[in-house]
């Protein structure tokens, strides 16, 4: 018999589909973005900035080697001082959610909040995606 | 005793087809379970436990969380 301690709440925290009721509910891994841009601490503003409008972003997410959040850089922040590095120049430490909250609960969120973006993450904070406002109908 | 396991563990079990069991309340289970899995809430494991699962396939159990 094996146990697996982590439970449900690490399966789903993880993207992976379950069954159910809630199932048939679109959660945030339905509609999160898996493309956003990403960059390390230590890349200019300038750069970043570039690269992420070559793929019609205004956002990146700024992580680890091992993929874990450190920070965001929104549209005013990437348009700061292109020689800034994204550690200077992001927003540390945002509010990340996980894959396995519903839309619902997302738009009023995020709505309540005036969040423009957000980072979804798994339970152990590594980068799944970004979800936008109007990815949940929120603006 | 059971060995704690992780979830690529999980799902490699699954595709051997080991019997996953939620030991989670009958509601929660019903909102959400892992694909394929069978409710045995803990205060039923050990009454039915031997009536519905096969002791020659692997068993995972599994709640909400270790906290």
């Amino acid at each position: 018999m094996y146990d697996y301690r982590a439970g449900i709440r690490d399966w789903m925290g993880a993207g992976l589909p379950t069954e159910g009721m809630n199932s048939q509910r679109p959660r945030l891994a339905d509609v999160l973005r898996r493309d956003v841009p990403t960059c390390s601490l230590g890349e200019r503003l300038g750069d970043i900035r570039g690269r992420a409008a070559g793929a019609g972003w205004d956002a990146c997410v700024v992580i680890s080697g091992d993929r874990v959040v450190l920070g965001l850089l929104r549209a005013a922040e990437l348009q700061g001082d292109p020689a800034l590095l994204a550690e200077q120049a992001m927003r540390p430490g945002p509010s990340t959610y996980r894959p396995f909250v519903s839309v619902a609960e997302m738009r009023r969120t995020m709505t309540d909040r005036n969040l423009e973006s957000s980072p979804v993450t798994t339970s152990d904070g590594r980068l799944v995606g970004l979800v936008r406002k109007q990815d949940v109908g929120a603006g | 005793m059971a060995g704690e396991i992780g979830r690529e563990r999980v799902r490699l079990l699954m595709d051997q087809r080991a019997q996953i069991v939620d030991v989670l309340p009958a509601r929660e289970y019903g909102e959400d379970h892992l694909p394929g899995a069978i409710n045995l809430p803990l205060r039923k494991i050990e009454t039915e436990a031997a009536k519905v699962l096969d002791a020659t396939r692997a068993i995972v159990v599994y709640c909400a969380d270790s906290a």
